[in-house]
C-alpha cells in the first residue's frame, strides 16, 4: 500500500520536533535550516502549519529536470533527488509550485523530501498526530468520519 | 560532545569580539547553562560589583542539551549579578532563541563593559558584530523586533531585545525572545539596558551535533518523550491549560497569595484560571485562549496564546493588541490578578502583553503594585503620587494603567519601577515588601505550604519557586507526597530540589519536564549526548556544587543568614481561611536543620569540608 504524509495544522504546537528529526535523518545534525519539511507560525493568527513535499503524480521538479536526477521510488512514491546526478541547477525549485524543492549550498544539490524511504522521521518525531504516514488514498478518512458523526449526532 | 566549544567574549566598551574556547574543566564540574555560566561570573566579577556599572558581565549561555531533539531542549540563561537584590541572577528563557545560538555555533556570549551609544549584536553564524542601534532605542520589545526583521531581511532570524522600562532603568526588566518569551526575573533586562545593548540577533544554519553516541541519544531523548506524553500533568493538564492548571488547585489548598499576601485565598480565581481561559465569551464568542504552542523541541507544549476580546476598553482604538500573542501563565495570572484582587480575565490578559511587549517581569510588578494598593489603603501614598489614579485592590483601571506607566518610566511607573523593596522604603513601610532578598515572592503561599518558606527563604536569587519546587512534592505528590503543614523532613526535600534544578538548569532542558521526568530520566541523555562522566551521583554532586558556588558569591557580596528570611506577615499572621487557617511559615524550625544537611555553619556560610568534599 503506498502512503502519503498527511497534516493536520490544528494539531501542530510549533515545536519543530519534525524538522530536528528530519535534519537528523538526512544530515545526521539536528538543523532545522536543513529540514525538508517546515513549520510555519502565523503568529498574530495564533496558528502553526507543517508544510513538505506532497509528492505530486505529475511532479514538476521532475519534469522539468534537465539531467533527470529526480526519479519515482516506485516503493514509495517518493520523487527522490539523485545527488550523484544533480547538478544544481535550481530548475527543479523554479517549477516547484509549492516551494519544497530546494537548494543546499552546502553540498552544490538540490534537497526535498523523500519520505525517508517509507519510514519518515518527522511523522515518527512529532508529538501531537499533526503529521501521519497514512494510506494515500484514504487521507481524507479522519475528516470524513468526524462528518459523518456529526451528521448523525453520534457519538465517538 | 554536545558543546559548541565556542565562547564568543564581547568586549561594549572597546567594541570588540573575540572567538575563545570553551573550559573544558569547567565544562565537565558544571555542565553548561546555569551551572557553568556561573562558573565563569564569579571567576570573571567581583563579587561586590554594581550590578548595573560597567563592570558587571552579562552571559546569554545555552545547555549541552539546547538545540538537539531531547524535548525541552531550546532552553538558554541569562547570568549576571542581578540589579533588584544585588545577587547571583540566573534567569532562564524558553521560545527559540537558545537553540539558534548553538545552530549558529556558541556554548555562550559573555559581554562585558558598556558600549558607549546604543548597539545590538548581530550574529549570523561565525560573523559577529555590534550594530547601530539608534532606531531601535526607544522602542518596545514588539516595535523593535518588527524592525530587525525588516532591515535584514530575514524572517528566520531570532532576537532577544529589551523594552523601554529597561532602558528607563525599571529593576526588574526582563529580556524577551520571540515576542513573549522571557529571562523575565531578578532584572537581568536592566543589566542588559545598562550597558546600551538594545538586543541580541541570531541566526544560526550550522546545525548542532557532536552528540557523542548519536543512537543510545535517540534512544533516550524517545524514550523520555515518551515518559512526557503518559503523564497526566505533562501529557494532559500543561497542554491543555498551561501552568495555569495550578490556579484552582492552589487556591482550594489555601496557598493562593491574595491581596499583597494578606490572604490566602482569592474568590475570583476561578474566572481568571486556565479554565476559564477555555470559555467562549458572550461579547465576542471567542475565547481567551486560541491555541497551545510550544517552545523548540518540546513535546509537552504548554504555552498559552490568547486574544483579548476587542471590545474591551483595555484594547479599543489599539488595533496592535488585536492579535493573538503570549497569554496568560500562572505566574503572571496570579501576580496580575489575585495578588491586587482584579479578576478580569481579559485586563490580565492585556497587562501580560503589556509586559511582554516592554520587558517587564509581571510578578514582581503585581506584587510592587499589590504593596503600592497597601500603601494607598495606609495613606502613605495618595493621588497626589499616582497622578490622580485610584489604587485600590480590586481596581483593574489602576492595574492596567499602573503596567503602561511602568513600561515606558513614566508618572508613578517609576515607583513601581523600583520593585516593592524599595517602594516600601520609599513610602516608609518596609515591611509591606512581600520580598526575599528583594525578590518578590511567586505564587505559592508559604504559610499553606511550609517547604516553600524554606525555599524561598535561601534561593540564592530571592524569593522564587523554581530553585526549589517543593510544590511538587507537598501539593502534587511528585515523586512522593509530603504533608504541606508541617515541617519535618522539609530541610532535606529542599535540599534535594535545590540540588536537582541546579543541574536541570544546567543542561538546555525545561524544568517542566520534571513533573514527569526524575534526575534518572534525564542522565542519560546527558550520558549520550557528553563526553566525560554523567553518571546519576556526579550530577547530584554538580547540583550541589552549583547551589554552594552560588551562595558563596552572595556571602561574598554581602549577604548573611540575616537575609535567609521571611516578610513578618508570613512568619505571625496566620493563614485566616482554608486548610492552612491559623498557620504562619515556621520557617525557625526548619532553618537551622537546613544549614546542617547543608554542611554549613550556624551563620550559613559552607563549612571547609563541605567546600572541599565539592571542589569548591
Amino acid at each position: 500500500m503506498l502512503r502519503a504524509l498527511k497534516l493536520e495544522p490544528e494539531r501542530c504546537t510549533g515545536c519543530l520536533q519534525c524538522e530536528m528529526a528530519c535534519s537528523f535523518e538526512n544530515e545526521q545534525l539536528f538543523n532545522p535550516s536543513k529540514s525538508r519539511i517546515k513549520v510555519f507560525n502565523f503568529h498574530d493568527d495564533g496558528r502553526f502549519a507543517p508544510y513538505t513535499c506532497t509528492q505530486c503524480a505529475e511532479a514538476w521538479c521532475l519534469h522539468s529536470c534537465p539531467v533527470e536526477a529526480i526519479v519515482i521510488n516506485a516503493r514509495t512514491g517518493a520523487k527522490e533527488v539523485l545527488e550523484d546526478i544533480c547538478v544544481g541547477c535550481k530548475v527543479c525549485t523554479i517549477a516547484c509550485p509549492f516551494g519544497t524543492v530546494n537548494y543546499n549550498h552546502d553540498t552544490g544539490k538540490v534537497q526535498k523530501c523523500d519520505l525517508c524511504g517509507g519510514q519518515p522521521a518527522c511523522a515518527e518525531a512529532c508529538p501531537t498526530g499533526a503529521i501521519t504516514y497514512v494510506d494515500i488514498d484514504q487521507t481524507g478518512l479522519d475528516r470524513m468520519r468526524a462528518h459523518a458523526q456529526r451528521s448523525l449526532g453520534a457519538s465517538a | 560532545m554536545g558543546w559548541t566549544r565556542n565562547v564568543m567574549r564581547v568586549n561594549l566598551t572597546a567594541g570588540t569580539i573575540k572567538r575563545e574556547p570553551l573550559n573544558m574543566d569547567w565544562a565537565s564540574q558544571y555542565l553548561g547553562q546555569r551551572g557553568l555560566a556561573s562558573k565563569y561570573l564569579v571567576e570573571e566579577i567581583d563579587p561586590k560589583v554594581d550590578p548595573l556599572s560597567p563592570e558587571n558581565k552579562l552571559i546569554f549561555t545555552t545547555g549541552p542539551l539546547t538545540g538537539t531533539m531531547a524535548s525541552t531542549g531550546g532552553r538558554y540563561s541569562v547570568v549576571t549579578k542581578g540589579p533588584l537584590t544585588g545577587a547571583i541572577a540566573c534567569s532562564n528563557s524558553g521560545g527559540f532563541m537558545g537553540a539558534e545560538l548553538k545552530n549558529a555555533g556558541w556554548d555562550m556570549i559573555i559581554c562585558e563593559g558598556k558600549s558607549p551609544k546604543p548597539v545590538y549584536l548581530y550574529v549570523e553564524n561565525d560573523h559577529a558584530e555590534l550594530m547601530d542601534a539608534s532606531g531601535i532605542w526607544g522602542k518596545s520589545i514588539w516595535d523593535a523586533d518588527h524592525i530587525l526583521h525588516a532591515r535584514h531581511q530575514d524572517p528566520l532570524i531570532r532576537i532577544a531585545a529589551v523594552g523601554r522600562a529597561a532602558e528607563q532603568g525599571c529593576l526588574f526588566s526582563a529580556i524577551v525572545n520571540d515576542l513573549h518569551r522571557a529571562a523575565g526575573r531578578s532584572g537581568v533586562g536592566t543589566v542588559m539596558a545598562s550597558k546600551n545593548v538594545k538586543a541580541l540577533v541570531v541566526r544560526g544554519t550550522k546545525g548542532v551535533g557532536n552528540i557523542k553516541d548519536p543512537k543510545a541519544f535517540m534512544q533516550a531523548v524517545n524514550a523520555g518523550k515518551k515518559v512526557l506524553a503518559d503523564n497526566a500533568v505533562t501529557g494532559q493538564g500543561l497542554p491543555k491549560y498551561g501552568t495555569q492548571v495550578l490556579m484552582n488547585v492552589i487556591n482550594e489548598i489555601g496557598a493562593m497569595p491574595t491581596r499583597n499576601m494578606r490572604e490566602v485565598q482569592f474568590e475570583g480565581a476561578s474566572k481568571i484560571s486556565g479554565e476559564a481561559m477555555h470559555e467562549v465569551r458572550a461579547s465576542d464568542g471567542r475565547a481567551n485562549l486560541v491555541t497551545n504552542a510550544a517552545c523548540f523541541g518540546c513535546t509537552i507544549a504548554c504555552g498559552r496564546i490568547s486574544v483579548i476580546d476587542k471590545n474591551h476598553y483595555t484594547i479599543v482604538n489599539k488595533p496592535q493588541y488585536w492579535g493573538a500573542s503570549g497569554g496568560l501563565e500562572y505566574e503572571a495570572a496570579w501576580a496580575l490578578g489575585s495578588d491586587t484582587g482584579v479578576s478580569d480575565l481579559e485586563a490580565l490578559t492585556y497587562a501580560n502583553f503589556l509586559c511582554n511587549e516592554d520587558g517587564l517581569d509581571p510578578i514582581t510588578l503585581g506584587s510592587t503594585i499589590a504593596a503600592a494598593m497597601e500603601l494607598y489603603e495606609t495613606g502613605l501614598i495618595t493621588r497626589e503620587h499616582t497622578g490622580g489614579l485610584e489604587l485600590k485592590f480590586g481596581s483593574a483601571e489602576a492595574l492596567t494603567k499602573l503596567t503602561e506607566l511602568t513600561c515606558r518610566g513614566e508618572g508613578f511607573g517609576r515607583d513601581i519601577g523600583l520593585g516593592s523593596k524599595r517602594l516600601c522604603e520609599k513610602y516608609g513601610r518596609p515591611e509591606l515588601s512581600m520580598s526575599v532578598k528583594g525578590l518578590e515572592f511567586p505564587a505559592y503561599d508559604p504559610r499553606g505550604i511550609q517547604g516553600m518558606g524554606l525555599a524561598y527563604a535561601t534561593s540564592n536569587r530571592g524569593a522564587c519557586h523554581l530553585r526549589g519546587y517543593t510544590v511538587a512534592s507537598e501539593v502534587l505528590g511528585i515523586p512522593v507526597k509530603t504533608d504541606p503543614l508541617v515541617t519535618d523532613g522539609k530541610a532535606e526535600l529542599v535540599k534535594a530540589f535545590q540540588d536537582a534544578t541546579s543541574v536541570v538548569d544546567s543542561t538546555g532542558l525545561c524544568v517542566f519536564t520534571t513533573f514527569a521526568w526524575t534526575l534518572n530520566d534525564i542522565q542519560p541523555q546527558i550520558a549520550a549526548a557528553c563526553e566525560g562522566d554523567w553518571s546519576l551521583e556526579k550530577l547530584l554532586e554538580m547540583g550541589e556544587r552549583i547551589w554552594n558556588m552560588e551562595r558563596m558569591f552572595n556571602n561574598a557580596a554581602g549577604f548573611t543568614a540575616k537575609d535567609d528570611t521571611l516578610p513578618g506577615r508570613l512568619l505571625s499572621e496566620a493563614a485566616q481561611t482554608g486548610p492552612a487557617k491559623g498557620k504562619a511559615n515556621d520557617l525557625h524550625k526548619m532553618l537551622p536543620e537546613y544549614y546542617r544537611v547543608r554542611g554549613w555553619t550556624p551563620e550559613g556560610e559552607p563549612l571547609q569540608a563541605t567546600r572541599t568534599r565539592l571542589g569548591l
